[in-house]
């Protein structure tokens, strides 16, 4: 064998074993990050379920002994976790149809109907997303006041009938991509645009149309400026109200707390393993990667 | 010859009396279908625009009727020293936890994009997992986790003889608490970071190789120029929602206020501009003062947007693809 062959051998494998200690290092590292991002949300359901004596025991008790499932039953008890859970849900589910409902419409109007509209509403759309929410908020808040409508759900559930400018953006980037040809042909055979929105678009949509319900129903879920703005009443908290209530209250009962925050994020995870493809396709659709 | 170009002139002219009324017909549709949007933009978008602008030059306590004081509001901003606190607040948040945000979930991103990754789907659902914890349960478990005495990271930080700061009670530390409950929900910036390397084409890295380019050439010379505009945006966003830094804030200060603040948590040391927003408008019901603060913040999120456009636009390569 020639000696140059011998050291591009020896080249070849040296660069082998680099690569695979490399290699061998990022994969601890990502056991390692991967552990570390776990941890608070172990330790959430580990406070959870461990006994009020042992919580603020030193060392901590990793492994909560007794196991003491009576929490997730007295959170129940001490809250009115019943009514916030119930009142989240309207408050994400209902601004879901909304925009189901109007945001499709508004697209559609915006793509597939050839009309001079589109040409003045788009470059507004698009404006009014940089609007911040803190400009309207206040004087929204005046008229609903005098509409008499502060303290009930409707001023977080009406806006979402009217379409909202970034979901409508992001449906018509979707819709512009289908085949004009198929509602053009719907047409000529006579179907009203209703019609063709409905039984030919809507299904065609169906990918994004379920990104956007998930996005909409989380943001729902987790708001806390609408419900802090115009629910006053404790019969209309939602979760993230009836939760900070109840830590301002009191002492904080750490392991109630952190029951009720898991009760809180478990139906997310739930969705989330339902639907991982609707979530990442909806993070890069956001992104604009898509 | 006669009676043939009147008979054309009969078809044209049907002809476009039918396109008319065809452009009249889809005229009418477009109308209805975008009706939705029309009226939604006038009564949530113009109208309270034009009001916000008009109370911001009244004092208005929302009880009595607005009364005209110009400029009043704008000129008291700028002599107003929690403007100045929460705007420095704010900053802190711009400039520091979003880029401590980034550089973890870029990080994350580049450890899932290494070849051979066994089980990437259950550690890109692990890296996600925090983004899903709603914003105030989160900030609960942080208050745990953060606990002086008997939370999780002092008891940690023990173990390796460090004795670790209050972290919601003391001023020097609590934004950096915000920082890093924020960076543990970095989760949406790592997808957004790991389809962008998943797009960056393998025969770059390969060529790179043959010419002896080493793991850090290969990230500063081909992986960051590739990915420049998804981090371009991921920094835009970021700087966005950090100017407008609320609920997180909002829960610690309100569980955390000390005597003498003026509900910024210890020191006024979590008073964010649109938590300060927030307090002049709700809780001493300077309604026309907030309109004003809120029209200084749209000028800044612009102001600031169109500088890191300026500035990035030399860094970013925008022809890939």
């Amino acid at each position: 064998m020639s000696k140059a062959a011998t050291v591009k051998k020896s080249y070849y494998r040296r660069r082998r074993i680099r690569g695979r200690i490399s290699h061998g290092f990022g994969i601890v590292m990502l056991i390692f990050c991967s552990f570390i991002f776990l941890l608070p949300l172990y330790w959430m359901v580990c406070t959870a379920l461990k006994s009020e004596a042992y919580v603020f025991s030193v060392p901590p008790q990793w492994i909560p002994n007794p196991v003491v499932w009576n929490n997730f039953v007295r959170v129940f008890q001490r809250m009115d976790l019943l009514k916030y859970i119930k009142n989240t849900l309207i408050l994400s589910i209902c601004p879901v149809i909304g925009v189901l409902f109007s945001c499709p419409m508004v697209a559609y109007s915006l793509t597939k109907i050839p009309w001079k509209g589109p040409k003045y509403i788009f470059p507004v759309i698009l404006a009014t997303m940089m609007i911040p929410w803190q400009v309207t908020q206040i004087p929204m808040y005046t008229i609903w006041s005098r509409l008499g409508l502060v303290d009930t759900f409707v001023p977080l559930i009406l806006p979402s009938f009217f379409g909202s400018a970034y979901y409508i953006y992001l449906i018509r980037q979707f819709m512009k991509s289908l085949p004009s040809s198929i509602m053009e042909a719907a047409r000529i055979d006579g179907a009203s645009d209703i019609k063709i929105l409905y039984y030919i678009v809507y299904p065609m949509c169906k990918s994004i149309l379920t990104t956007i319900a998930v996005l909409v129903f989380i943001a729902g879920w987790n708001d806390l400026n609408g419900p802090l703005l115009y629910l006053q009443s404790s019969s209309k908290y939602t979760l993230s109200i009836g939760l900070q209530m109840f830590r301002q209250a009191a002492n904080p009962e750490w392991t109630l707390l952190m029951a009720a925050s898991t009760i809180f994020t478990l139906p997310l995870i739930v969705i989330f393993f339902l639907c991982q493809n609707a979530f990442l396709n909806g993070i890069q659709t956001t992104s604009g990667l898509k | 010859m006669r009676h043939n170009k009147k008979e054309k002139a009969i078809v044209k002219s049907a002809k476009t009396i039918s396109a008319t009324k065809r452009e009249r017909r889809f005229f009418r549709t477009g109308l209805l279908f975008a009706s939705p949007w029309l009226i939604g933009f006038i009564c949530f978008t113009i109208v309270p625009i034009l009001l916000a602008f008009y109370y911001s030059f009244t004092d208005y306590n929302l009880f009595t009727s607005p009364t005209w004081v110009g400029l009043k509001n704008y000129i008291d901003m700028f002599h107003d020293p929690y403007v100045g606190l929460s705007l420095k607040n704010t900053l802190f948040m711009v400039l520091i936890g979003t880029p401590a945000e980034l550089i973890v979930a870029l990080c994350l991103a580049l450890l899932l994009n290494q070849r051979k990754v066994f089980g990437l789907p259950v550690f890109r659902t692990i890296f996600y997992l925090p983004t899903l914890v709603p914003v105030v349960a989160s900030a609960m478990l942080f208050m745990w986790v953060l606990n002086g005495n008997y939370g999780l990271i002092n008891q940690i930080l023990n173990l390796f003889g460090i004795d670790g700061p209050y972290w919601l009670n003391d001023p020097k530390w609590t934004k950096v608490s915000l920082i890093i409950m924020d960076t543990w929900r970095c989760g949406s910036a790592m997808i957004i970071f790991l389809a962008a390397l998943r797009s960056v084409p393998a025969s770059l890295y390969e060529a790179a190789e043959m010419d002896g380019a080493g793991g850090i050439t290969r990230f500063f010379r081909i992986t960051l120029p590739y990915i420049s505009p998804t981090v371009e945006f991921n920094l835009l966003m970021g700087m966005i929602s950090r100017f407008q830094y609320f609920s997180q804030a909002y829960v610690f200060a309100s569980l955390t206020d000390t005597a003498g603040s003026i509900g910024g948590g210890p020191g006024n040391s979590m008073l964010f501009y649109c938590l300060y927003l927030y307090r002049q408008s709700f809780l001493f019901y300077k309604m026309g003062y907030a309109c004003a603060m809120a029209i200084l913040l749209f000028v800044i999120i612009m102001l600031a947007t169109a500088l890191t456009l300026r500035v990035s636009k030399r860094m970013v390569n925008y022809d890939v693809e």
